[in-house]
């Protein structure tokens, strides 16, 4: 039996009831944390479970032999931070253990998909494509998530951006590779007047959701990661409402709703 | 003021005549006199004491070259000669004489508008003159010729003066053929040598005297009287009558062309940036007041200076303390010191304009090869052209571990003075590995470790560096992702023999991104399908990797990882972990994951990498070994002795040649069977022989021999016995 179990979004106590419960029953416990930089201490996690907890790096988890191989005659639970199956890639360790005949459950936790709207105060049926922004190596630079904003943009659909979670990529460094897109494409999508919104440490007590223009909100300290950022496109009055009242946005955007139109 | 002094004030004021100026090389087949007569230009232009010259091999900057007597460096002088009534200045590059050291003349010819080929009249035209001369046409030097050692025929060969004259025309005759062929095509028939006109010159470098058509006719002198004169063992009067320094510098003042005229036709096949930009034009106009290049040819270690850099300045002008940029290199650099050479003395000078030979104080980061601007962003010289790779390597230690630190430095150093070293730290073991061009090589940079850097090292025995390549066709094979998320489908298979030579003559740009037309159509031109020439998007070494798929989202973006894989691939093979040869990858198909994350660096590289291996282990991977080309001249009663040596080391006898009552004999033999070759050699001839050797490339290792030496590199590297089957790479 495999239990995929979500975490939830911040610490130890974001995980549910059921996950808590399924987790303590079970007979081993796996964790991945590198897709996502969570403020979990893992001690506490263990010390909650009453189990000791396995923790895979990037090759084990994506490997995932050792998980099938104990799933076959034990109870695994394996802990992934926010909702398992959320931007994440396990979807083919659970394809492969039902291919085993192992018996699969996912138990669902909070993610930053839904939580960064929430936050914000923006609804989520006005969300288009998601996409991750990549930290350059060498020569590789991708630029598709530029052209997904932009595709959203013309919809008049928010961009939800993930940022790398190697090396704990900041919204601050999200935006200048934003600006380094912009330079190599010149579509005139982004620029330090595009409206901007950021979520840092969404759960936990200081959280952070903060909305101004790029120009600004490049200078700002958001704290410590993980960040998020939002590029809201078409604006319902009331999500103009909200990111003023909630986000500190500069008043003026209330007069300008459907500024970023097209 | 001394002769000296004097001379080297006319230097500096010709810095600023380029019409005036000459720079030249010298190139010749080994122990054909090029160093004596290098030194007697120097000499006869007052650089160096003239009693001296003969003896004192001032461009053989090392002492262990002269104990060799082999040239090793390539250093620079500078002379002035008049001719007609008219003061020049000329920039003397030495070259080395030994093709182990290749890389060196091929970059002294990159800084030089004409050479001098010295050939020695008794041995004629060898194959590395042949070498030595067509490096010089693929650079567009100018030739110039001289037959040296033209008293040995009279007093030891004991030849009539037609049996002389046969003997010239001979050797001119094979010269011209050489030039006819290798010659770019608008100089084919410009650049033929020709006595009537004064671009052949006779000689003896040693005994300081030679002559031409035209020096006959202004001076009155005949052949029958160096005939005498050489007879009568009174070649020192000859020397007064017809220095060498003389004839051959008017020699070159007449027929070598000076800068300006040199970089409008030399600098479209050198640089390949935009020729009608600023920089460009500064360029072909040879102009001292544009935007500064200079190309770097050598660097040298200065026990006192440091690091001296020597280069070829083609446009602007070098200054003291100006800022420049070296082209890869993100921040400028101060000019500390700007010198014109005499012999090994830096004379230093306020500034040097386009045109002239450098050497500078300063570039701290320079190395052989290197583009230096007053501008970051402009287009670098293409790599010279190198005509062989390395193929020997050694393990090097520090006899004192606490060494250490300064053997690193050492090594560094060693590698961006003669880029043909190259150095190689292995992660795991600490190891340091050398690799360089041959065993002699290998020998002369480890007595210069020991001797001139002053650290006690030892050294392994050398090792062959191999090449592994294919057989055939492998079939698809699919590299997946370790997220699973991403495929990506390959076949591999041997690349067209005519790409192969292309690649390896350099004669396409690896800069496939930069210069993909260019490209593409060269490859069409050799015989690839138009579809997969179009589709190439990296080039390594002699192997390429091509996209043949159809309007696959996001492969577009995801190509750098895949070129970046191919390209580590390229280092070290599937089979023994040995560079690759000759190989094709063709990309048929790809499934992409849709976001930018899933299928970054650390997904799509280990994909591509066992796509690549897993289809090469099904087309049967196969070793190939370095070949070297084997030049001996021995006293005819000895040829059966050589000949046995040759074929005791799997090797092939491909010419024998009988010369009065010499053999010269061309073999080949692998590079592997050639080390100790010069202990027994010497031993099976008595020492009675002069040879030397030069590298020809890759070919496949035989086959009863494939699986002994895979499993050997295999337990060298630590890697497990066998390779790893094609399951082991579809994950």
């Amino acid at each position: 039996m495999l239990l995929f179990i979500g975490l939830g979004l911040w610490d130890e106590k974001d995980i549910s009831v059921k996950g808590l419960e399924e987790a303590k029953n079970c007979d081993i416990l796996y964790a991945e944390f590198y897709t996502s930089k969570m403020g979990v201490d893992t001690k506490k996690l263990e010390k909650q479970l009453g189990k000791k907890i396995i923790v895979l790096d990037r090759e084990n988890a994506e490997k995932g032999d050792k998980i099938i191989n104990d799933a076959k005659n034990k109870k695994v639970g394996f802990l992934v931070a926010g909702d398992p199956m959320t931007a994440t890639t396990h979807i083919s360790l659970r394809i492969k253990a039902i291919e085993e005949g192992i018996k699969t459950k996912i138990i669902h936790g909070a993610s930053i998909i839904t939580a960064s709207a929430g936050l914000l105060g923006l609804q989520i049926y006005k969300f288009g494509r998601i996409v991750s922004i990549a930290r350059p190596y060498k020569d590789y630079f991708p630029l598709s998530p530029y052209d997904s904003i932009k595709s959203n943009m013309k919809m008049g659909l928010h961009t939800l951006l993930l940022l790398d979670t190697e090396d704990h990529m900041t919204a601050n460094e999200g935006m200048q590779i934003l600006l380094e897109m912009e330079k190599r494409k010149k579509e005139g999508i982004i620029s330090e007047d595009t409206l901007i919104a950021v979520v840092a440490r969404a759960s936990s007590d200081d959280a952070v959701a903060r909305a101004g223009y790029l120009k600004d909100l490049i200078k700002e300290d958001f704290g410590e990661t993980p960040h998020s950022i939002v590029i809201p496109a078409k604006l319902h009055f009331m999500e103009a409402k909200a990111l003023v009242t909630i986000a500190n946005a500069p008043k003026e955007i209330l007069r300008e709703e459907g500024r970023l139109e097209g | 003021m001394g002769r000296k002094e004097e001379n080297i004030k006319k230097a500096k004021d010709l810095r600023y005549k380029p019409e005036r100026i000459r720079n030249i090389g010298v190139v010749a087949h080994i122990d054909h006199g090029k160093t004596t007569f290098s030194d007697n230009l120097l000499a006869g232009a007052g650089m160096i004491s003239e009693e001296l010259a003969g003896e004192q091999l001032v461009l053989d900057y090392d002492e262990q070259e002269q104990a060799r007597g082999i040239t090793i460096n390539a250093a620079a002088a500078s002379m002035v000669h008049e001719y007609e009534g008219k003061e020049y200045l000329i920039n003397l590059i030495d070259t080395p004489g030994h093709v182990d050291f290749g890389g060196d003349v091929t970059r002294a010819m990159r800084a030089v508008d004409g050479a001098i080929v010295v050939v020695c009249a008794v041995e004629g035209v060898m194959p590395q003159t042949e070498t030595v001369l067509r490096q010089a046409l693929k650079e567009r030097v100018k030739p110039v010729l001289l037959i040296n050692k033209v008293d040995r025929l009279i007093n030891e060969l004991k030849l009539d003066p037609q049996e002389m004259q046969r003997r010239f025309v001979k050797i001119i005759t094979e010269v011209n053929q050489l030039i006819k062929k290798m010659a770019p095509e608008q100089f084919k028939d410009k650049w033929l040598v020709r006595p009537e006109d004064g671009s052949v010159a006779f000689g003896s470098a040693l005994h300081n005297w030679a002559i031409s058509v035209p020096y006959m006719k202004r001076t009155g002198i005949t052949f029958k009287d160096i005939y005498e004169y050489c007879k009568n063992n009174d070649q020192k009067t000859l020397a007064k009558k017809a220095p060498i320094h003389v004839v051959a510098l008017d020699m070159v003042i007449r027929h070598l062309p000076n800068p300006k005229e040199a970089q409008k036709y030399r600098i479209p096949n050198i640089w390949r940036g935009d020729l009608d930009s600023e920089i460009g034009k500064a360029m072909v106009d040879c102009d001292p007041n544009g935007p500064l290049s200079l190309m770097v040819t050598k660097i040298l270690i200065d026990p006192h200076a440091g690091e001296v850099t020597f280069g070829r300045v083609y446009s602007g002008t070098l200054r003291e303390g100006q800022e420049v940029y070296i082209i890869g290199m993100p921040k400028p650099y101060r000019i500390q010191q700007v010198a014109v050479m005499v012999g090994d003395e830096r004379i230093p000078v306020d500034e040097i304009p386009a045109g002239n030979i450098a050497a500078i104080l300063g570039l701290r980061d320079a190395y052989a090869g290197a583009t230096v601007t007053s501008r970051p962003d402009v287009e670098p010289f293409e790599s010279i052209k190198h005509y062989s790779e390395p193929v020997v390597t050694v393990r090097v230690e520090a006899k004192k571990p606490s060494d250490l630190p300064k053997l690193v430095k050492v090594l560094r150093d060693i590698s961006k003075a003669d880029p043909s070293i190259q150095v190689e730290i292995n992660q795991e073991t600490g190891e340091y590995l050398m690799s360089g061009m041959g065993e002699l090589h290998l020998e002369v940079t480890e007595y210069r470790i020991k001797n001139e850097h002053k650290v006690d090292i030892i050294t392994s025995e050398p090792t062959v560096i191999y090449r592994e390549t294919v057989k055939k066709k492998s079939p698809v094979f699919e590299g997946k992702s370790p997220n699973k998320h991403n495929y990506l489908y390959v076949e591999v298979e041997p690349l067209e023999e005519s790409v192969v030579k292309a690649l390896l003559e350099g004669q396409i740009p690896e800069n496939v991104k930069k210069y993909k037309k260019e490209v593409a159509k060269k490859l069409e031109e050799l015989g690839m399908p138009k579809e997969e020439a179009k589709g190439v998007f990296g080039i390594k070494g002699a192997n390429l990797i091509t996209d043949v798929t159809k309007g696959i989202q996001h492969l577009h973006e995801a190509k750098e990882l895949l070129k970046q894989a191919f390209e580590e691939v390229c280092q070290a093979g599937p089979k023994a972990a040995e560079p690759l040869q000759g190989v094709k990858v063709r990309l048929v198909d790809a499934k992409l994951h849709e976001d930018a994350i899933h299928r970054g660096p650390a997904q799509l590289i280990p994909a591509m990498r066992n796509a690549i291996y897993g289809a090469m282990t099904l087309a049967e991977p196969i070793l190939l070994e370095p070949i070297q080309k084997v030049f001996i001249s021995v006293p005819a009663e000895l040829l059966g002795n050589v000949t046995r040596e040759i074929t005791q080391r799997r090797g092939t006898i491909l010419d024998i040649k009988n010369e009065e009552d010499m053999s010269i004999v061309l073999a080949k033999a692998p590079v592997a069977e050639m080390f100790g070759f010069a202990s027994a050699i010497r031993s099976a001839t008595g020492g009675r022989v002069l040879w030397s050797t030069e590298n020809m490339g890759f070919e496949p290792l035989p086959d009863f021999l494939q699986e002994e030496v895979m499993k050997k590199i295999r337990q060298r590297k630590g890697l497990p016995p066998e390779p790893y089957p094609a399951e082991h790479y579809a994950g």
